[in-house]
């Protein structure tokens, strides 16, 4: 199959080569910030928004809305990546480590559960929260983030497909074996490395 | 969340050139394309298929659409495509693919907006949102004609009207823009008042709702408003798509 050329179809929306080496395959480069959520947008107050972590850790961990800004904080430049097939290419973030929020928790697993507000969840594994790969955002390229891209808080994975960046983030809990998340139990990869392409079971 | 193994053990999820068997044009922007499939499976509908245009030099470019048809539908699927303007996949379905051209394509993928005959449902369409849900309702009028289903569906003018010939006493239709000659139906956009009325006996059950951002945004917090628990109601928004 790799032979097959579409007839007649040339490509109208090639991306200068400078951008084109930063595409994953079968993704294209979107200047805007489209809106996904698989339900209804959930209103969450900063005062009420609580972060926890907990499961299989050391000592767990909760930081109301003052005390989370009370920590050190990031701005975090990259490229964000949508299974839907758009790319925002050069876009950036601020916020919170998750090198930092773990370190005092102490995880004793392998794996993390994130839960949100309104329900949804998303399963990492370890490796891909710590070493400088994770944040809890609350800015985006500068502004206060969106409610219905997140706000007040969500979680950034840039270098997994973007289902992954839970809007909303509520909680964390530490898992010692994988178990999928919502769009993983609804036919999404439980990793979803946008590079090696994987985006459904069967990738 | 109920988890559907059949479609991921039979699902092949692997790229097939497939065969473009008709093309019918619903609208000036919007056609509908029937693909045969050498490697089909049922779809749930709700599912949607991956296409995938290749250049000669190797170029790529991607998208998902919407299946329109009923799984009842063997061998084959069909997948309404409304033209964008900068869209390159959407532009070269439009204007290049023809009736026995080959097209590379794969599914059916993502088992969460779909509909697994719960009852009773509600659908709530803005513009080509309706794709997803006309699977639905055309399955149900196959399979159990009598099953609660009622759709509000939201164009901006006639000429926008997606299937207009197939819908029933069970769709409320409104135009928010400009509506026919003659139209005394519904004018204006969906409200809070069309979907409360709508919702009346139905929110036991799930409501899908798929349009524009803005559209979902609005329909789904007046479901909320009709009775509708939060868990009830799957979304799905356009992205920018092309």
């Amino acid at each position: 199959m790799g032979g097959f050329v579409s007839r007649g179809f040339t490509g109208r929306r090639r991306t200068p080569d400078e951008l084109a080496a930063r595409l994953p395959p079968g993704q294209y480069a979107e200047s805007g910030f489209p809106v996904l959520t698989a339900g209804p947008t959930p209103e969450v107050p900063p005062d009420s928004w609580r972060l926890t972590i907990e499961g299989m850790v050391g000592a767990p961990q909760a930081w109301s809305w003052e005390e989370f800004a009370g920590l050190p904080f990031e701005s975090v430049p990259c490229d964000i990546h949508c299974v839907t097939k758009w790319s925002k290419l050069g876009t950036s973030f601020g916020g919170v480590s998750l090198d930092v929020l773990l370190a005092d928790a102490q995880p004793r697993g392998t794996h993390a559960m994130i839960h949100s507000y309104g329900g949804y969840t998303t399963n990492l594994a370890l490796a891909d929260l710590t070493d400088g790969k994770a944040w809890v955002v609350t800015e985006h390229e500068g502004e206060p983030l969106a409610r219905e891209h997140g706000g007040p808080a969500r979680l950034l994975v840039p270098h997994l497909y973007f289902w992954k960046s839970a809007k909303w983030v509520a909680g964390i809990t530490v898992l010692d074996h994988e178990e999928p998340g919502f769009w993983e139990s609804n036919g999404y990869h439980l990793r979803g490395d946008p590079w090696r392409e994987q985006r459904y079971w069967s990738d | 969340m109920e988890r559907l193994t059949a479609v991921e053990q039979r699902a092949p999820g692997a790229w097939q050139v497939a065969t473009v068997a008709s093309i019918r044009l619903e609208t000036p922007r919007v056609k509908t394309f029937r693909i045969a499939l050498g490697m089909w499976v049922a779809h749930l509908p709700g599912q949607h298929y991956e296409v995938r245009l290749t250049a000669d030099d190797g170029y790529r470019a991607q998208r998902s659409y919407s299946i329109a048809s009923s799984p009842l539908l063997e061998g084959e699927v069909e997948l309404t495509v409304e033209r964008l303007e900068d869209g390159e996949v959407s532009m070269y379905m439009h204007d290049v693919l023809g009736v026995g051209d080959e097209i590379e394509v794969r599914g059916p993928f993502a088992t969460y907006f779909v509909w697994r005959g719960e009852e009773p449902v509600l659908l709530l369409g803005g513009g080509s949102g309706v794709v997803p849900l006309m699977s639905m309702l055309r399955h149900r009028r196959l399979t159990a004609p009598q099953l609660p289903m009622r759709m509000l569906y939201s164009v901006r003018s006639p000429e926008d009207l997606i299937y207009g010939a197939e819908l029933g006493e069970e769709t409320t239709l409104t135009y928010s823009r400009s509506a026919p000659p003659g139209w005394t139906g519904h004018i204006g956009r969906i409200d809070e008042a069309m979907i409360v009325r709508a919702a009346a006996g139905f929110t036991s059950g799930p409501a899908f709702v798929c349009g524009s951002n803005g559209f979902v945004e609005s329909a789904s917090r007046h479901l909320l408003t009709a009775g509708f628990p939060p868990a009830s109601v799957r979304t799905e928004r356009f992205g920018p798509s092309g």
